[in-house]
């Protein structure tokens, strides 16, 4: 046993050892290595906690909601829909909401401005998300002006601000009374922007949603199954972000496999020549190259790991979320809460680290298995 | 110390590390959850819809809410105009007959 365990270290003394040798070499190649795990750790790291949150958040969403499209696009929907609605055996509720968007001139961000029925929420105050906060530097107790759409200024007074930790709901939201919206939008009355339906029992939901289709031909209704489906594709592997990453870093994966496999440099081959000439067995070359591939990909994959996880937990991943923000002045702040998928670092760890490793000990075994006299003079 | 025996024990250190990241994301979902419940309270009564992921577009802002022809929302023939846009795809609802 410590027999073996010596030879081990001695063959690892070896590998280190050449592989200082070709420091340069070695050093970008475990640097790009690293670099394409910690892409790949990174977006698994994101994509998990975001559809985590995701399912989280969207729990609270309406059973359904029913729009009414007109040309295509989404209109208003006239009340008299709630109250026929209302009357489908099965529906236990039926709130019309009232919200919209409002550009906002003077920093050119987008408001989602929702009309609340809550106490807390007077006439002439609101609510505003930790985004809005930051983008206009408003505290409680300060006044937010907006321009309604008839130009007449609308003067809100700052009753709360969502924390930072609903941020990913929440930081774009201003939250004003229903009187509020109908005199900051000139919003017609007996309208609403779309109705949020309850329905008793879910397995109900697709029967009533084709009995809601039916009355209303125009209606278009969401299923909160599928509100919380669109968030699973959103972030599914074939998703717009997830695939030009995966595919960038697999394309670059499959450059490092194909140039080990594909053979040995003249001065690896005259290596293999002398180390057999000098009574090395075909099996410790072998150990060495398993051990040098081993370095290499290990390292990478633990290093490239761990710092993925600061990236994404800790640092609030700034590489993607320059990709998300796009031109969005308002941007949450992802404070993701932690989740580690086994499943998915366990298929990361077989797609990199053990065709890496096979992928240098196959033609060094070819190498190895030739005369030491032949090798040498390669 | 020998070299072998100085990569393993780095080597050990990286992999204590990683052997530690699903403890230290379950000790944060236990401390954060109450958190989360706070916030949503808060929240509760809105009756939120979308994530707030990318606020440069309705389609984006509002995926799950938008329109038949995202991402193509201003007119069915016109170009992608917003970054995110690429990001978050089209949302192509299949719905489960009873």
């Amino acid at each position: 046993m410590k027999q073996a365990l010596e030879r081990h270290l001695n063959i690892l003394d070896f590998t280190l050892a050449s592989l200082l040798r070709r420091r340069a070499k070695n050093l970008s190649l475990l640097a790009i290595y690293l670099l394409v795990i910690f892409m790949l750790a990174s977006l698994a790291f994101f994509v998990t906690a975001l559809k985590k949150e995701a399912t989280i958040i969207l729990s609270d969403a309406p059973d359904m909601i029913v729009q009414r499209l007109m040309a295509g696009r989404q209109d208003l929907v006239p009340a008299d829909y709630a109250v026929e609605i209302a009357k489908i055996r099965g529906v236990t509720a039926v709130r019309p909401r009232l919200w919209g968007y409002y550009y906002d001139a003077l920093n050119g961000a987008n408001y989602t401005i929702m009309a609340s029925e809550d106490p807390a929420v007077a006439s002439g105050s609101a609510i505003i998300g930790a985004g809005v906060s930051k983008a206009r530097n408003l505290a409680v107790g300060d006044l937010l002006p907006l321009i309604s759409y008839d130009k007449s200024p609308v003067m809100l007074e700052i009753n709360s601000i969502y924390p930072h930790g609903a941020d990913l709901a929440a930081a774009d939201l201003i939250v004003i009374s229903p009187d509020d919206f109908h005199q900051l939008f000139n919003f017609p009355g007996g309208q609403a922007t779309d109705l949020a339906v309850t329905v008793r029992n879910p397995k109900e939901m697709s029967t009533v949603a084709a009995k809601i289709a039916g009355m209303f031909p125009d209606s278009r209704p969401i299923l909160k199954s599928e509100i919380q489906r669109t968030y699973q594709s959103i972030f599914d592997w074939r998703g717009g972000m997830t695939l030009i990453l995966l595919t960038s870093a697999l394309i670059s994966f499959i450059i490092f496999a194909w140039d080990k496999a594909t053979g040995l440099s003249a001065d690896e081959r005259k290596e293999i020549g002398i180390l057999k000439s000098i009574g090395w067995e075909t099996s410790d070359v072998l150990l060495l190259k398993f051990w040098e591939g081993l370095v290499i990909s290990l390292t990478a994959f633990l290093l490239g790991v761990v710092l993925a996880y600061g990236h994404v937990f800790f640092l609030s991943a700034p590489l993607f979320a320059q990709a998300l923000k796009g031109w969005s002045v308002i941007y949450p702040s992802f404070q993701l809460v932690p989740v580690v998928d086994a499943y998915q670092l366990s298929v990361l760890f077989f797609l990199t680290v053990v065709p890496y490793t096979t992928a240098t000990i196959i033609p060094c075994w070819r190498a190895a298995t030739i005369d030491p006299d032949a090798a040498m003079r390669y | 110390m020998r070299r072998s025996v100085k990569y393993l024990l780095f080597t050990a250190a990286i992999l204590a590390i990683f052997l530690l990241l699903p403890l230290h994301a379950h000790y944060t979902q236990r401390y954060s959850s109450d958190e989360i419940k706070l916030q949503m309270t808060k929240l509760q009564g809105l009756h939120v819809t979308d994530l707030c992921l990318a606020t440069e577009a309705r389609y984006t802002r509002h995926p799950a809410l938008a329109d038949r022809h995202a991402a193509f929302q201003e007119h069915p023939l016109a170009l992608e105009h917003f970054p995110s846009g690429s990001m978050i795809l089209p949302n192509i609802l299949t719905r489960d007959t009873p």
